[in-house]
């Protein structure tokens, strides 16, 4: 142990499949074998000094780069190379050499048991880090009991590999397929946008052409309303006038009790209501007062007292007439009228302005509901007067308006649902679906992945979201943030941010990995930290283009 | 102060003359032991009053009633065992006086009849007192007045008489705490005494609280609180009660160190206050200059007896091995146990756990355990897994025993009810819950919802529990698993202040007689289990939260439920030396902090003081994002990484202090002035410490640092930067600029520390590796060291003495390595393979003697900027005897 010395190792290097012994220290990679030659001082690779050659491998660190310990745990920077042959050849750190630990290299390989929608089986592939050597060859000295495993991994990679090229060379397939049909829907989508756009600016003349005319109709059709309204007022005051005298004398018959043709004081100090200062007692001055200082009216003087107390008169013969106090129709109307100009309570108009257009389209729906139940208070009123129906003339301005309107609304709806779907094709153009357009087909669709829990919902662009399995609500794990992947390639992750708040945490957010395959499927799920979710997830969008050498794990690869 | 504790009204009473008078003539001296009874003129009960010395310059006093009404409660398993007398003998007496000869060095104990009170002198010196500010106080047991004629009462009339006339005062016979209510059936119980120190300063111990080093004032205050609790988010600089408490408190100044030991479980509150001496006139012939500052303090107990162990020192080294030579000293944990622990709430699943080992292997990063909180288990039913994220328990012990790597899992002491639970039902057919003050299983809510506490001050329900960790019983645990005690101070979330209420029963005795001594409890039947395991060979590892005096013996502790903040950075050092004091030098704080979430820079910093504090463990609360060392960039792993290597490199000297702490009770991380007890500058400090008396850190705590003053004691001293190797004089404050990269830390000159500095992916990986010797030459250009060495593991050391313990030396340009421990044997494969000493100069020549008289010419190489002479290989075994002499 404490003088080692120089360690010589037998390697068999597979090359083209056939085995040649080269000697060299141990730990040395073939590629690095001439620079440490037994007849020579052996200088540190990074050429800080040269010792004698006895002093390689003598387990003493010598060289600041660790190059004279490649077969010894001595220098803290040292690497050990191993051949594994049957494997792939490695390069371990030498804190690894004789610290008893065997190399157990798992390379897992889950079939994932999820049913695919097309084809049979999404292959899920993780590669476990090599810490240690699979032919033992760094537990020289170490007590342990280690075993080549070099041949039976070599068995494994190779069938993983075998699938991988395989689901590479599909999947790449499939993906140049996704970069047809997104160039082809790119371009029709543009084009689309260009014809809409064309069609979007005779829409615009159409809708102002349509104005002028509906303008032009409305003039006269408002001209001709007003007219027939006025005379509707005139006639409506004529026939107040007369029911107002027909009152007045009846209500003079009413008063003059001894009907002596007079209306006395003291037959109007009978009636107590008419008291003007309100102390329940029409005294005789009070009386006099109404009735202009006379003793007694006739019907003609009567003319100037009736309507100093027509308000308050009580008929004496019949209760059944409440008088129901005459309001102008006009003033019943307001309300509605002022409904029309302030569509919502002006409480609501703060909180209205924070929150996002849809739910301002919400609300005016809800009132345009609540509209009719306004009006029918004053539904009774008309039936009572109803306005005489328009005159044929005014009638048929009218209509004439009334399609104008109609004309110019519905083009202006036109015009508003196309600039709508120029937005939306233009929104959707706007993604960053990769540099192909690869990930173009997961626009607007959804992923599902139902664990013991929960189902998991992916839509790519979009949100993710988690919902109980056995009920309750829907929790929004994040919406679509932004590509996030390494700096090489940034399309291997996904980043959904901002959704629900976590108590006392941060708000949800979830990461998308995206690894190659036949299959658009959510692999897996899981939460790594409290409210920071990752899903995996394969498509044939990342597939990479299978390399053209033959994925041999025979080829010596010395790095 | 509405809201604390009732035992506080004791503080209304305030200093003065004492009601208490010693009856001399109840004098009965044995041949160790001196008893008398005292009497309180007040109320005429007697108080009994017994004294001891113990080996070792230690003064036992005891007071008890005369007649309890029945027993009261005296702390039993703390004590190793019954401490060791010698003998007393009076030495003068007249009608107010007695004065008893303590032993040798001319030490006396002065006791005064009327007004009562005892003074410790040595020489001519007075070095403690006690009574002297009239504050003992003895709450005796009576009978409650609704039941008796007022007749009788009002001659057992309660001490507190003299101060209000009612004797039933509100709180005396029932307590209420917010909703909770203390039935309190044996009424007010409490104790009370002051002790004064003449010419001390400096007052240090009492753990656990989140404060400064030195005790503060707390005059205008709250006292300092002793009472086991599980508070969330514990605030810093404050005085509150937290997870543990070691009723120790230890006084320093450049004339001596002592220790006051106040054996009692229950709540406790300690008063210290600052004041100049009043001396003099009670002691004509005690000269004490009028000027002298003194320090007063004063403890309060809620119940049990007054039982006090004063610790004369005179050095720090010796009041530690008076505190050890009463509790016991640290246990000595495998060396596994003080390489790094990453730790998380929770690792989610087998696949995590795989996962973030094989994280560490990726970034090249050493760790020996990983640990597993409440979820691994099915329902936070403990010794159980759960079945869907840990269905192979073993399958995944096994990976990491492949890796040489280790695992804990955590077993809480609440025990979900619930009758398909195997735990539950066996402690529930044996009986062995805590009873609530009705005589039924006191059921509280934790974790698992509804939870039973198993009576852990129970010897036969610690043998039962101690038995659920053999193999066979603890279903899917394999060797490589340890176990980690968390909530046992005890932590009921529905109870008075989040524990259990003070009227639950452990047999006979009150929850409040026992509470602090329930966690110390549950450690050591966790401890006795691993050991039994494994059938007496493996030395076990039990992390605790709450903790007492004696603790030390049964594992490691942290300082609980910290924060991602830098305050809590810094706290860490004071809140683990005040741990160490008392002889709990197993301690640590959550790396990075509990709650929260660090920044990059606040991690690094944490990893860099936490690679230099006993309990190295990072841990994160399941709310806040994921924190293994690689994921805040490739540059804050390396700094990581390069914290946990220096570790790694440094086991070896970690490992011969703990042996040291194991055999002597000396504590392993020291607050400086423990090694310069004459340098009044070190007296406070509490942003540096020593490992051991040879490595000096003052790690970077404050955000945005670009440097740091460190304070490097011993004039005509040196020390080196362990970095640079630079050499710094001592007596000198020396700032220190520093990069994300810099922990500054010193070797003294004058010491040989060994490192392996082949650091490997765990401590197991490295445990045939070579040592290399640093030597720092102090300025007379001698050192001196010490190598331990043994299997690492298990308690051969003790058992069959298989060890090698050696001590360096260089003096007079000769190196050498001699036998500390002749009868020992153990071989070893390491080997010493390098060899560097600071601050010498260049020999012509260096000669490796062997033991068996061969000599061999050693290499070398000799750096003049830096002073810094390497020997090249000298090869020999690590047990053998050998000198290296330079010429």
């Amino acid at each position: 142990m404490t003088c080692l010395h120089l360690l010589l190792t037998l390697v068999f290097a597979v090359s083209l499949g056939t085995p040649v012994e080269i000697q060299r220290p141990r730990g040395v990679p073939l590629t690095k074998k001439q620079f440490y030659e037994e007849s020579k001082p052996f200088t540190c690779l990074d050429g800080s000094r040269t010792i004698p050659f006895d002093r390689v491998n003598d387990d003493y660190c010598d060289c600041k780069d660790g190059s004279d310990e490649p077969g010894t745990a001595a220098c803290p920077n040292g690497s050990f190379h191993c051949t594994n042959a049957g494997y792939r050849p490695m390069f371990i750190p030498s804190s690894r050499i004789n610290d008893g630990i065997c190399g157990k290299m798992t390379l897992h390989l889950d079939i994932s048991p999820q049913q695919c929608s097309m084809h049979g089986m999404v292959l899920h592939l993780k590669f476990f880090l090599c810490t240690d050597c699979c032919d033992t060859t760094d537990e020289y000295n170490s007590g342990a009991k280690c075993e080549n495993t070099c041949k039976e991994l070599g068995r494994k990679e190779r069938e993983v590999l075998q699938k991988m090229a395989e689901i590479t060379k599909e999947g790449f397939l499939l993906k140049q397929q996704l970069i047809e049909e997104a160039k082809k829907g790119q371009q029709e989508k543009q084009s689309k946008v260009t014809d809409m756009q064309e069609n979007k600016k005779q829409l615009d003349e159409k809708v102002e052409a349509l104005r002028t005319v509906k303008e032009t109709a409305e003039q006269p059709e408002k001209e001709a309303k007003e007219r027939h309204l006025k005379a509707w007022e005139e006639q409506k005051a004529a026939i107040r006038l007369e029911k107002d005298k027909a009152k007045m004398a009846e209500t003079f018959l009413e008063l003059d009790d001894n009907a002596d043709g007079f209306v006395s004081v003291s037959e109007l100090q009978s009636h107590a209501e008419l008291d003007p200062d309100a102390d329940g007692t029409l005294t005789e001055i009070e009386a006099q007062g109404l009735m202009g200082g006379a003793e007694q009216v006739d019907t003609s003087t009567f003319e100037s007292v009736w309507p100093k107390i027509k308000d308050k008169y009580h008929s004496e013969s019949q209760a059944e007439e409440p008088a129901p106090v005459e309001t102008p129709p006009d003033e019943v109307k307001e309300p509605v009228v002022d409904n029309d100009s302030e569509p919502y309570p002006e409480d609501d108009i703060s909180e209205e302005e924070d929150e996002d257009d849809e739910d301002e389209d919400d609300y005016h729906e809800d009132d345009d509901k609540a509209q009719p139940t306004i009006k029918t208070p004053e539904k009774t009123h008309e039936d009572e007067e109803a306005m005489p129906p328009y005159d044929a003339d005014t009638q048929a301005l009218i209509d004439a308006a009334q399609k104008a309107r109609d004309d110019f609304e519905e083009a202006e709806k036109a015009l508003r649902e196309m600039d709508d779907q120029i937005r939306n094709i233009e929104k959707e153009l706007s993604f960053d679906f990769g540099p192909d357009a690869e990930f173009t087909y997961l626009y607007s669709q959804c992923y599902e992945l139902t664990t013991s829990e929960y189902i998991y919902r992916l839509c790519p662009f979009n949100r993710v979201s988690q919902k109980p399995k056995y009920g309750g609500s829907e929790t929004n794990l994040g919406t679509w943030g932004s590509w996030s992947g390494p700096e090489n390639n940034k399309y291997l992750l996904m980043k959904y941010e901002q959704g629900t708040g976590c108590w006392q945490g941060p708000n949800r957010s979830t990461t998308v990995k995206l690894t190659c395959g036949k299959e658009t499927v959510v692999t897996s799920t899981s939460e790594p930290s409290r409210c920071e979710y990752l899903m995996e997830f394969t498509t044939p969008a990342v597939c990479q283009e299978p390399a053209n050498i033959d994925p041999s794990p025979h080829d010596h690869v010395e790095l | 102060k509405c809201d604390m504790s009732e035992v506080l009204r004791q503080r209304e009473l305030k200093p003065g003359q004492s009601p208490y008078r010693a009856l001399l003539d109840t004098l009965e001296l044995s041949n160790s032991r001196l008893s008398l009874q005292l009497i309180n003129d007040n109320n005429k009960v007697r108080l009994l009053l017994e004294l001891y010395r113990l080996q070792g310059n230690m003064t036992r006093v005891k007071i008890n009633e005369l007649k309890p009404l029945k027993p009261r409660y005296e702390v039993p398993d703390v004590l190793l065992s019954d401490p060791i007398t010698e003998a007393l003998s009076v030495v003068a007496q007249d009608e107010n006086s007695l004065v008893v000869s303590l032993g040798g060095k001319d030490q006396r104990l002065i006791l005064s009849a009327q007004p009562f009170r005892l003074d410790i002198v040595e020489g001519s010196q007075v070095v403690m007192s006690l009574n002297s500010r009239g504050l003992l106080a003895f709450e005796h047991l009576r009978t409650r007045k609704d039941t008796i004629s007022h007749k009788i009462s009002s001659t057992v009339g309660s001490m507190w008489d003299s101060l209000k006339k009612d004797d039933d005062k509100p709180g005396m016979w029932e307590e209420t705490f917010k909703s909770h209510t203390d039935s309190k059936p044996n009424g007010p119980t409490s104790i009370s005494l002051d002790f004064s120190l003449p010419g001390v300063e400096h007052v240090y111990g009492i753990p656990e609280h989140a404060d400064t080093l030195k005790l503060k004032n707390t005059d205008g205050s709250d006292p300092y609180r002793l009472y086991n609790l599980d508070v969330f988010q514990y605030e810093l600089h404050n005085p509150m009660a937290l997870y543990g408490a070691v009723p120790v408190l230890i006084s320093h100044s450049t004339d001596r160190t002592m220790g006051i030991f106040w054996l009692n479980a229950a709540e406790t509150w300690v008063d210290i206050s600052s004041n100049t001496t009043m001396f003099g006139k009670i002691l004509d012939f005690v000269q004490v200059s009028s000027e002298a500052p003194q320090t007063d303090v004063r403890w309060m107990s809620e119940s049990g007896i007054i039982d006090v162990f004063i610790m004369l020192g005179p050095k720090p080294a010796d009041v530690f091995t008076q505190y050890a030579s009463l509790t016991g000293t640290q246990s000595f944990p495998p060396l596994s146990a003080l390489a790094y622990h990453q730790c998380r709430w929770n690792y989610n699943d087998q696949e995590d756990v795989k996962t973030v080992d094989q994280g560490f292997d990726e970034h090249d990063i050493p760790y020996d355990f990983i640990w597993l909180d409440i979820e691994h288990a099915d329902g936070k039913r403990y010794f159980t897994w759960d079945p869907s994220k840990f269905p192979q328990p073993k399958e995944m012990l096994q990976g990491l025993m492949d890796k040489r790597r280790k695992l804990v899992a955590i077993v809480d002491p609440h025990i979900k009810v619930d009758s398909g639970y195997k735990i539950h039902n066996e402690i529930r057919s044996k009986n062995f819950y805590v009873k609530n003050k009705d005589g039924g299983d006191y059921e509280g809510w934790c974790w698992p919802g509804n939870a039973g506490y198993p009576d852990f001050t129970n010897p036969e329900m610690r043998t039962w529990w101690a038995s659920q960790f053999a193999y066979d019983q603890y279903e899917g645990s394999m060797e490589n698993q340890y176990i980690w005690n968390d909530m046992n101070e005890p932590s009921v979330f529905n109870g008075p202040e989040v524990t259990m209420h003070k009227d639950a029963l452990h047999g006979v005795w009150e929850h409040r007689d026992v509470h602090n001594l329930y966690g110390l409890y549950v450690q050591k039947a966790t401890a006795d289990g691993l050991i039994q395991r494994s059938e007496g060979v493996q030395r076990p590892f039990v992390l605790t939260r709450a903790f007492f005096a004696g603790s030390q013996r049964y594992g490691a502790v942290w300082t609980g439920d910290n924060a991602a903040e830098w305050g809590h950075l810094k706290i860490s050092i004071p809140m683990c030396l005040s741990l160490g004091l008392v002889g709990i030098s197993f301690c640590g704080a959550d790396v990075g902090g509990f709650f929260k979430h660090p920044s990059a820079e606040l991690l690094v910093r944490w990893y860099q003081a936490g690679a230099y504090q006993p309990f190295f463990r990072a841990h994160a609360h399941i709310d806040t994002p994921r924190r293994e060392p690689w994921l805040f960039g490739p540059e804050n792993t390396a700094l990581i990484r390069e914290a946990i290597r220096q570790r790694y490199a440094l086991l070896p000297y970690w490992y011969q202090l703990f042996y040291n702490a194991h055999r002597t009770g000396q504590p392993v991380m020291r607050p400086l002035w423990v090694e310069y007890p004459d340098d009044f500058a070190t007296f406070s400090i509490e942003d540096e410490y020593l490992i051991g008396k040879d490595l000096l850190v003052h790690p970077v705590t404050d955000e945005g640092a670009t440097g740091v003053t460190a304070y490097l004691p011993g004039k005509g001293e040196v020390w080196y930067d362990v970095h640079t190797f630079q050499k710094h004089d001592g007596d000198q404050s020396l700032y220190i600029p520093v990069t994300m990269s810099s922990i500054p830390v010193f070797q003294r000159g004058g010491s040989i520390i060994c490192r392996k500095d082949r650091v490997r992916r765990s401590s197991s990986c490295m445990e045939n590796d070579p040592y290399t010797l640093y030597v720092a030459l102090g300025s007379q250009g001698s050192a001196e060291g010490e190598l331990y060495i043994d299997d690492f593991h298990t308690f051969s050391f003790e058992e069959a003495k298989q060890f090698v313990h050696r001590r360096l030396s260089f003096s007079a340009n000769t190196l050498s390595s001699r036998n500390l421990a002749p009868d020992s044997q153990f071989s070893t494969a390491s080997w010493i393979e390098k060899i560097v000493i600071f601050g010498g100069s260049q020999p012509s020549s260096a000669t490796l003697k062997s033991a068996d008289g061969t000599e061999s010419a050693l290499e070398f190489e000799f750096d003049s900027t830096l002073a810094v002479l390497t020997l090249r290989k000298p090869g020999v075994n690590a047990a053998a005897d050998w000198t290296i002499v330079l010429r």
